[in-house]
């Protein structure tokens, strides 16, 4: 069987990758997608936790389904909030919604 | 042996689909390389042994999600699409690099230092039978997940609906 | 207990002060004043039928019980406690006497004098706020209560001195005198706080038995060993700090300067507070305390001698050169509680034991000089009124040939003159020719030094009448408005006054001289026991003959139509007498010391310093958190990407700490 180790390792790297995408692009979209690949490697992380150090429990797997569903969810109302976004300052860049800074 | 060799594939072509997701300047391919990374994660899912789980992430991540996306994308970056690129901005980027490998060793060195990685039990071959995840799912008793399931389920509709009323063209 | 009705002393008036000063502006002038007379006529009866009661009581040994009706703890504080109360003793029940008599008289007074000025309701108040307040003091169980009502005087003393606030001099002559014995006080207060602390008791506890009324806490007997067994001189030093507060109220020199200013006030009020009452209570602290003197602090008594006599000779000095008759009076006034400060201090040492009456003969003897000199005090001060009533101004230039328009002014004034200058069968001779003879006891020196003081005392007040009554008319003032007697109202609280000098000297004369006994020493001495006075011959006659002589060379001097001798003095000595006119210029000297010396040297560094240093600490940080503000402000960017990177590094940085850990 494949030692939890390297599974572990491969999460990591897709989630930094995901962070690495999320401070630097500067499209709306892009920064939504690299979230996307954290939220994956959270999800590998929590499958192959359950499936190689305890495989009698399940709570892993039911996380891990929940978590997929929940992305869904999350990913849709992103959208809408970026369609508004696009609607109000014509740009899908990140820089166009800092209304805070002086 | 042949798990290992299905692994390093699967690792490769998830690795090098999120590194071009993050780096490519066009969306539409940032687009189709995270779908890339989905089907590769489905893939490891299969590989554990979860194929209920690996179905619902192709039907799911990569039906649904990528839709959402590419949709979404159609609608607000038409200038990306039509050539536009995006440009990339030097010193934030170098920090967030760095600060992304910093916290990349943190955490390997954790994970790797860490003994609980030496107890992995007895695997057991066969994948979960589906029954037990159907009585899981809708179960009442103390391990079972009826109520997160309800709540899943109106927690999903509530967000239709925010998303139908956040996107909804002003009168 | 049959003294229950004493609380009603202290309540009728300060209900009238309540209902005058809150309701009074909508009353018209008639009611408020009936109002305010008729409660003190009340106190007056209720006075006089405790005085009847309390030295008609039966005495033990001979003494007169102390009695206490009420006294209840108001504040306890761990081992002191203060306490309001109502104490009867021989001269509370006096003070008492004295106080609403005199209090009644002005009021009956007012009626006359303020008819027709603004505020009159407001003044009525003012005066049963006095009153209170003056019988608070006298009626006072401790110390401390005696304290707050002595506060409360004073407040009194300044909204009755301002009364004509609209005018520039009311309103520099109010604040001078409060805060002249506001700083006075807090040397009293110093004393009664060092008292307190050592001897762990504010009350008032005394030879005579205490009976304990309708109140809920004993007295606790003065821990006195263990504030002597402190130290020798604590006790002494903390009846020479409430002896200056004493001495600023009662205005001995150098704390004098504000009594002559306050004549600023309506003349009713300068009879009532500044002759006859408040101005006293320095006076009757000391006699209050008069045990712990006695027993404890004997040397300190030639403290009280001394600045009795210092202030005596330099009030009789100034008053020689006054022009304006309230001027006159006012010192006049220094100079006779001046006498009685050196009465109380002329005890004879070697008598710590007991209370001996022939070797405190000044305690009675002052005791007595403060009844006499409140009533013919208060006389002259009315009169005083009237007169200027009658001719609109205070200055002797517009006086003048007076007696043929003022009858009832003239004889009483004249009277009261006799009493205060010591002729016998005016209750002046008696009182003054104990203080004399105590004196003399003490140390002869100062006897003949009274002596001399008594003479130009009678000098003065001889030349005053003449002044006013006698010598030229002012023509030319008196073609406009002649003068006129004042009316009926005015007229018979002078009537009075005069009634009981006469009464008083006439009966203590007599008794004096046939040995009757039932004079003031059956009333008020030292021991609380029966006191018959004898005069002794030879200082009787010697004071006698000297106040005669000075009337002579009054009358010589000031009698005539014109005052060829007065001109040629004031010619000879043009600068002694414009030193006398300027009151030997305390005012300017005091002026100096406050404006040059304290407000320059102390005043003007500590302003500075709290200006600078200490607002500029905490401008300082005001302004160090506005910076800190200022700076954060930039990490609100607005931009997610840069807060995803900070959360990044935070956790990181938190988790590599962890570790390290």
């Amino acid at each position: 069987m494949i030692p939890v180790q390297y599974f572990l390792v491969l999460s990591a790297l897709l989630f930094f990758i995901g962070v690495y995408g999320f401070i630097s692009r500067r499209n709306l979209i892009a920064m939504l997608i690299s979230i996307e690949l954290v939220l994956n490697a959270v999800d590998i992380n929590f499958a192959a936790i359950n499936r190689l150090l305890f495989p009698g429990l399940n709570e892993g797997f039911f996380m891990t389904l929940f978590s997929i569903g929940v992305s869904a969810a999350e990913s849709a109302v992103a959208i809408a909030i970026i369609l508004n976004v696009y609607r109000n300052f014509k740009s899908d860049t990140v820089d166009s919604i800092t209304n805070l800074k002086r | 042996m042949a798990n290992i060799v299905m692994f390093c594939i699967l690792a490769v072509v998830i690795l090098g689909s999120a590194v071009l997701c993050v780096t490519t300047t066009r969306i539409m391919r940032a687009a189709t390389f995270m779908l890339f990374v989905l089907f590769g994660v489905a893939g490891l899912y299969f590989l554990l042994d979860y194929t209920f789980l690996g179905a619902a992430q192709i039907s799911i991540y990569a039906g649904g999600v990528t839709m959402i996306y590419v949709f979404a994308i159609q609608l607000v970056s038409k200038r990306t699409l039509q050539g536009m690129v995006e440009r990339m901005k030097g010193s934030r980027v170098i920090f967030g690099a760095f600060m992304s490998l910093v916290g990349l060793a943190t955490v390997t060195f954790i994970v790797l230092k860490n003994k609980f990685i030496c107890m992995a039990g007895q695997v057991m071959d066969t994948e979960v039978p589906m029954a037990k995840i159907g009585t899981a799912l809708v179960g009442s008793e103390k391990y079972q997940y009826v109520l997160p399931f309800e709540f899943i389920s109106v927690f999903l509709l509530a967000c239709i609906i925010g998303g139908l009323v956040v996107a909804r063209k002003e009168e | 207990m049959e003294y229950g009705y004493t609380a009603f002393i202290l309540l009728l008036p300060l209900l009238s002060f309540l209902v005058l000063g809150l309701a009074g502006m909508k009353m018209q002038h008639k009611v408020a004043g009936l109002i305010g007379t008729c409660s003190l006529g009340l106190v007056t009866i209720l006075s006089y039928m405790t005085a009847f009661q309390y030295f008609t009581a039966d005495r033990v040994n001979g003494i007169y019980q102390t009695i206490v009706p009420y006294n209840f703890t108001w504040l306890p504080l761990g081992n002191l406690h203060f306490d309001m109360g109502i104490l009867l003793d021989p001269i509370s029940v006096m003070m008492l006497i004295v106080i609403s008599t005199v209090s009644l008289m002005v009021h009956i007074y007012s009626f006359g004098y303020m008819h027709g000025e603004k505020g009159f309701q407001r003044y009525y108040a003012f005066l049963s706020l006095f009153t209170m307040s003056m019988l608070g003091l006298v009626l006072a169980t401790n110390i401390f209560q005696m304290y707050m009502f002595w506060e409360l005087v004073g407040v009194s003393s300044y909204l009755l001195i301002g009364f004509y606030y609209p005018l520039k001099p009311a309103i520099a002559a109010s604040k001078k005198a409060f805060i002249v014995t506001r700083f006075a006080d807090m040397f009293f207060l110093i004393g009664i706080l060092t008292f307190g602390y050592y001897t762990d008791s504010f009350s008032f506890s005394f030879a005579g038995d205490i009976v304990m009324g309708q109140g809920t806490t004993p007295f606790i007997e003065g821990n006195m060993a263990k504030a002597v067994t402190a130290g020798a001189c604590i006790i002494p030093t903390a009846l020479v700090l409430m002896f200056i507060g004493g001495a600023g109220k009662s205005a001995m020199f150098p704390l004098h300067i504000w009594l002559p200013d306050a004549m600023e006030g309506p003349t009713p009020v300068s009879a009532l507070i500044h002759a006859a009452t408040m101005v006293v209570a320095g006076v009757y602290q000391i006699a209050r305390m008069f045990p712990l003197w006695i027993q404890y602090a004997p040397e300190a008594m030639s403290i009280v001698v001394w600045v009795g006599v210092i202030t005596a000779f330099y009030a009789a000095a100034v008053a020689c050169a006054q022009s304006d008759i309230k001027r006159v009076l006012a010192f006049s006034t220094i100079s006779q509680i001046a006498f009685m400060m050196v009465a109380l201090g002329v005890s004879l040492p070697g008598h710590e034991a007991i209370l001996d009456n022939h070797a405190q003969l000044g305690y009675m003897a002052g005791m007595f000089h403060l009844f006499t000199h409140a009533m013919f005090k208060a006389c002259l001060f009315l009169g005083a009124g009237c007169i200027i009533h009658a001719v609109h101004s205070n200055e002797m230039f517009y006086m003048g040939g007076l007696r043929k328009y003022m009858p009832v002014t003239h004889v009483t004034f004249l009277i009261s003159c006799l009493a205060i200058a010591g002729i016998p069968f005016f209750s002046g001779f008696s009182s003054k020719d104990e203080i004399i003879t105590a004196c003399m006891h003490y140390s002869p020196v100062v006897g003949w030094i009274m002596t001399g003081i008594a003479a130009m005392t009678a000098f003065y007040m001889f030349r005053l009448y003449y002044g006013i009554f006698w010598g030229t008319e002012n023509v030319e003032a008196h073609e406009h408005h002649t003068p006129h007697e004042a009316p009926a109202t005015m007229t018979i609280p002078l009537i009075v006054l005069t009634v009981i000098t006469l009464g008083v000297g006439i009966y203590t004369t007599l008794g004096g001289f046939l040995g009757w006994g039932g004079s003031f020493g059956a009333f008020v001495s030292a021991s609380g026991q029966d006191y018959t006075i004898h005069f002794d011959p030879q200082i009787a006659a010697t004071s006698t003959i000297i106040a005669i002589l000075s009337i002579c060379l009054a009358t010589y001097i000031y009698k005539g139509e014109s005052q060829p001798i007065a001109d040629r003095l004031y010619k000879t000595f043009p600068k002694l007498h414009r030193a006398a006119y300027k009151r030997f210029y305390q005012d300017e000297i005091w002026q100096y010391v406050t404006h040059r010396i304290i407000f320059r040297c102390v005043s003007t560094p500590i302003a500075w310093f709290d200006r600078h240093v200490v607002d500029g600490t905490f401008n300082f940080l005001a302004w160090g958190a506005n910076e800190a503000g200022e700076s954060i402000r930039p990490w609100q960017s607005g931009d997610v990407r840069q807060y995803a990177v900070w959360f990044l590094t935070g956790a990181v940085a938190l988790v590599l700490i962890l570790l390290c850990i």
